[in-house]
């Protein structure tokens, strides 16, 4: 059996969405200087919020929302704890996850298997009928074309404005930022807000969009592709969107291995991104002051407004 | 006239510590105005409150003749009050224009703001590159970004918070000159530090302040510095007192060691020679970055070396770790106080256990015995006047001489044979250090053999038997320090790269 590289381009875009929505919203947590763990529990929130709301309204815009608004919600408790109440970071997003698995199991009790309205695609038939190019760049939900303009969004912000330079500043040293009279609480938890919302629609668009199903726990490490996505990335927009094709491209092609019974073992594909991720990060962090250039230096450090 | 800046009874209370009290002075424009005081008499709390990051509790402030009292540094920022800190406020991922762009209101576009960065930078003296990475930049350099940035904001009022205290005296110069030209178009220059010599090169007037209080506003080019110390410091400061003496046996040989540099940045050490003997104290001066460091870690044990060359009282401990060679009397105290002479997050109970466990017989059979270890911090903070609630404290909360002060006593009175000190006063303030170089000198005078690296060439010549500079990882041959001159010093660190006016 051959592989149609046409069906896994279009697979690989699917299938790395999910991935790439909440790798963005992360990046930019860990630009600001935080380290949230909770990618994992915001998404399977984001998804559960995001299927119900589908299910009941039948609208999928309401469901993005409502996806978004669950996952926030929870980046909301982790952006207390830590920055409020000045937890540790690490502990406090492990927590986030696991209790964002919990609630959202609770949640979505009896959901399994109900049926959700279908996503509209933006692109009319003829586009998609293109032969190649129409599956490849036409055919996707409205929600892949948005991760695609989130990712240069995101860029153009951290690189070219004056929000994103503060953003940075915090991450890179907050009690020079806050010296400068910047409010560095705030500014964090409006970034931690930004990433449980882009990790809840990620959410949202796996259980409404690709699976159209919940499933307990049906995000099963997306999440913490995503982490692993933003070093592998090394904090850079763009290669965010690279990795995410990457990683999802294993994933894709993973599938039609096995279908095509060639024997690659699958638990070797499955790891794939994280060994790719240590290598990677190996690589950086070799070259000692490219790592420092890189990575946010005040990333996870507790910040303690004195003086 | 209206003074620019006139501040009456301004008082700050933190729990248990009053750091300001009633203090009251004025600076008219075109003045630079000395803060003077000792780590602790409040400067920093004082001009904090001027610049708005901390709100006085009592007292009034007026700018101009109206009401002053800035609730963020951004609205002091909008009134022309300017600051530059003693602890740059810095972001090293990011270059020099993005970082001035963070300090101003409404930074121009990235090419404009390049445009006058260079622009003041010209006027001022200042050279810059607005495109480089901050991470690249040297110590001088980096406070170079901070004024430029105050620069841009055209401020009239501009505060400098011990602004030489690691700068080379090369760049100390280029500052000077740059702050007496923003005084002669008018700007008003706040300037804080301990040191009195430059106090009386640059400043008009000055306030001194004690424990929070202003004790005398003088004018420091009519006083001597003597007279200023003692208004400081409450007492009159003592110059360190030695009696002669003939050194005694070799001690710790070094021959022909050379270390590759072990990082890029590094300094590469070429065959170093020279032997300390009991009872003598060696200055190895020489400007930042000639391989003091490198120096430090071979002498400690951190880089390890041939067995051979470095003999201690004749046997080879090249090969030694440190605590191998902690317990054979070779001591260390690093240049860099938190971090690497001690754990800033631990109680300085735990600090003195980390050093003084082998010599001080702080455990036995693995396990730690906290009684004795609290004896000895406890010994240290009394000996060496360490100002701390107590041991328990943590080593970050300590200001930078007394933590020196704890480091270097905790080393004196671990008896060793030979010490090695970087920087022993870097930071420092002046009766903090005349008491650390008295001790070392004491430590000398029993009969043990101290290395002093500095590059504060007064103290080397002020504590030395025997002087020698570091260049470029090589070091010149020892020379008597009594009698030597400055100049004589300049020839000895002569074409050291560095000591001439950065160039963009």
């Amino acid at each position: 059996m051959i592989i149609d590289p046409v069906t896994l381009i279009v697979a690989l875009i699917t299938v790395s969405t999910p991935v790439l929505l909440a790798a963005i919203g992360e990046l930019v947590v860990e630009k600001a200087g935080v380290l949230n763990l909770g990618v994992e529990g915001m998404m399977i929130m984001g998804a559960v919020c995001g299927f119900i709301t589908a299910h009941h309204t039948g609208s999928p815009a309401l469901a993005f929302v409502a996806g978004m608004a669950g996952a926030v919600a929870l980046a909301l408790v982790f952006a207390v704890l830590t920055q409020i109440l000045m937890a540790n970071q690490v502990a406090s997003g492990l927590a986030l996850t696991l209790f964002g698995l919990g609630l959202a199991a609770l949640l979505g009790v009896g959901y399994s298997g109900l049926p959700v309205p279908a996503i509209a695609r933006p692109f009319p038939e003829a586009l998609r009928d293109i032969p190649g190019l129409g599956p490849i760049v036409f055919s996707h939900s409205i929600l892949v074309y948005v991760s695609i303009a989130l990712v240069a969004a995101v860029w153009i912000v951290l690189t070219r404005t004056r929000i994103g330079l503060v953003l940075r500043a915090v991450g890179e040293n907050h009690d020079a930022a806050h010296a400068l009279g910047y409010k560095v609480v705030r500014i964090r938890i409006a970034a931690i807000m930004f990433g449980g919302a882009c990790a809840g629609l990620g959410g949202a668009f796996l259980s409404v969009v690709r699976v159209q199903n919940w499933i307990e726990g049906m995000t099963a490490g997306a999440g913490w592709i995503a982490l692993a996505l933003v070093v592998f990335a090394s904090w850079k927009p763009w290669r965010v969107l690279l990795g995410a094709w990457l990683f999802g491209g294993i994933a894709a092609l993973q599938l039609r291995l096995q279908a095509a019974e060639i024997g690659v073992p699958v638990a070797l594909l499955d790891a794939s991104p994280y060994l790719v991720t240590i290598i990677v990060l190996v690589l950086i962090s070799s070259d000692r002051r490219r790592a420092a250039l890189n990575a946010p230096a005040g990333l996870g450090r507790v910040f303690h407004a004195s003086s | 006239m209206t003074a620019l800046l006139d501040i009456e009874g301004l008082t700050k209370a933190y729990p248990g510590v009053v750091a300001n009290q009633d203090v009251s002075f004025r600076v008219q424009p075109g003045e630079v105005h000395a803060l003077l005081g000792e780590n602790g008499a409040g400067k920093s709390t004082l001009v904090k409150m001027i610049y708005g990051l901390v709100k006085p509790d009592r007292g009034t402030m007026r700018l101009n003749g109206a009401p002053y009292a800035p609730a963020e540094p951004r609205a002091a920022r909008a009134l022309g009050v300017a600051m530059v800190f003693q602890h740059f406020s810095l972001f090293e991922a990011l270059n020099v224009a993005e970082n001035i762009a963070l300090g101003m209101e409404n930074p121009p576009r990235a090419r404009d703001l390049a445009a006058r960065i260079a622009a003041v930078s010209e006027t001022y003296g200042l050279p810059l590159d607005p495109f480089r990475m901050m991470g690249e930049l040297s110590a001088g350099e980096r406070q170079r970004v901070e004024i430029i940035r105050c620069l841009l904001q055209d401020p009239k009022l501009l505060i400098m918070d011990e602004p030489t205290s690691v700068l080379t005296p090369q760049e100390v110069e280029i500052l000077f000159h740059t702050l007496r030209k923003l005084a002669a178009e008018g700007t008003a220059i706040l300037y804080i530090s301990h040191k009195l010599e430059e106090i009386r090169a640059l400043c008009d007037t000055a306030t001194i302040l004690r424990l929070g209080q202003k004790v005398a506003t003088c004018t420091p080019r009519e006083v001597s510095a003597a007279h200023m110390a003692e208004l400081m410091v409450g007492k009159s400061l003592s110059v360190p007192a030695r009696e002669d003496h003939t050194p005694g046996a070799v001690l710790l040989a070094v021959s022909g060691l050379s270390v590759a540099a072990a990082t890029p940045f590094g300094t590469t050490l070429r065959d170093l020679s020279f032997e300390v003997r009991a009872g003598e104290v060696l200055g190895i001066g020489g400007v930042a970055g000639n391989g003091q460091d490198e120096v430090l870690a071979v002498l400690s044990g951190e880089t390890p070396t041939d067995p051979g060359a470095i003999m201690l009282q004749g046997a080879p401990v090249g090969a030694l770790g440190p605590n191998a060679r902690r317990g054979l009397g070779l001591l260390c105290a690093p240049e860099e106080r938190l971090g690497h002479a001690a754990a800033p997050d631990m109680s300085l109970t735990e600090n003195a256990l980390l050093t003084g466990r082998l010599r001080q017989g702080l455990e036995t059979g693995g396990f730690v015995d906290w009684a004795k270890t609290r004896g000895f911090a406890q010994d240290i903070i009394a000996r060496f006047d360490v100002r701390t609630p107590g041991p328990w404290v943590a080593a970050r909360a300590l200001s930078g001489g007394n933590l020196q002060k704890f480091v270097i006593g905790r080393e004196i009175l671990q008896d060793p044979k030979v010490l090695v000190v970087n920087q022993p006063t870097w930071g420092v303030d002046a009766s903090a250090a005349a008491a650390i170089r008295q001790a070392l000198l004491d430590l000398a005078q029993g009969g043990a053999a101290v290395i002093v690296i500095s590059q504060d060439l007064d103290e080397l010549l002020e504590i030395s038997d025997r002087f020698c500079a570091l260049n470029d990882g090589r070091l010149s041959a020892p020379r008597p320090a009594r009698g030597l001159g400055m100049e004589d010093v300049g020839l000895m660190l002569g074409g050291a790269h560095g000591m001439h006016e950065a160039r963009v």
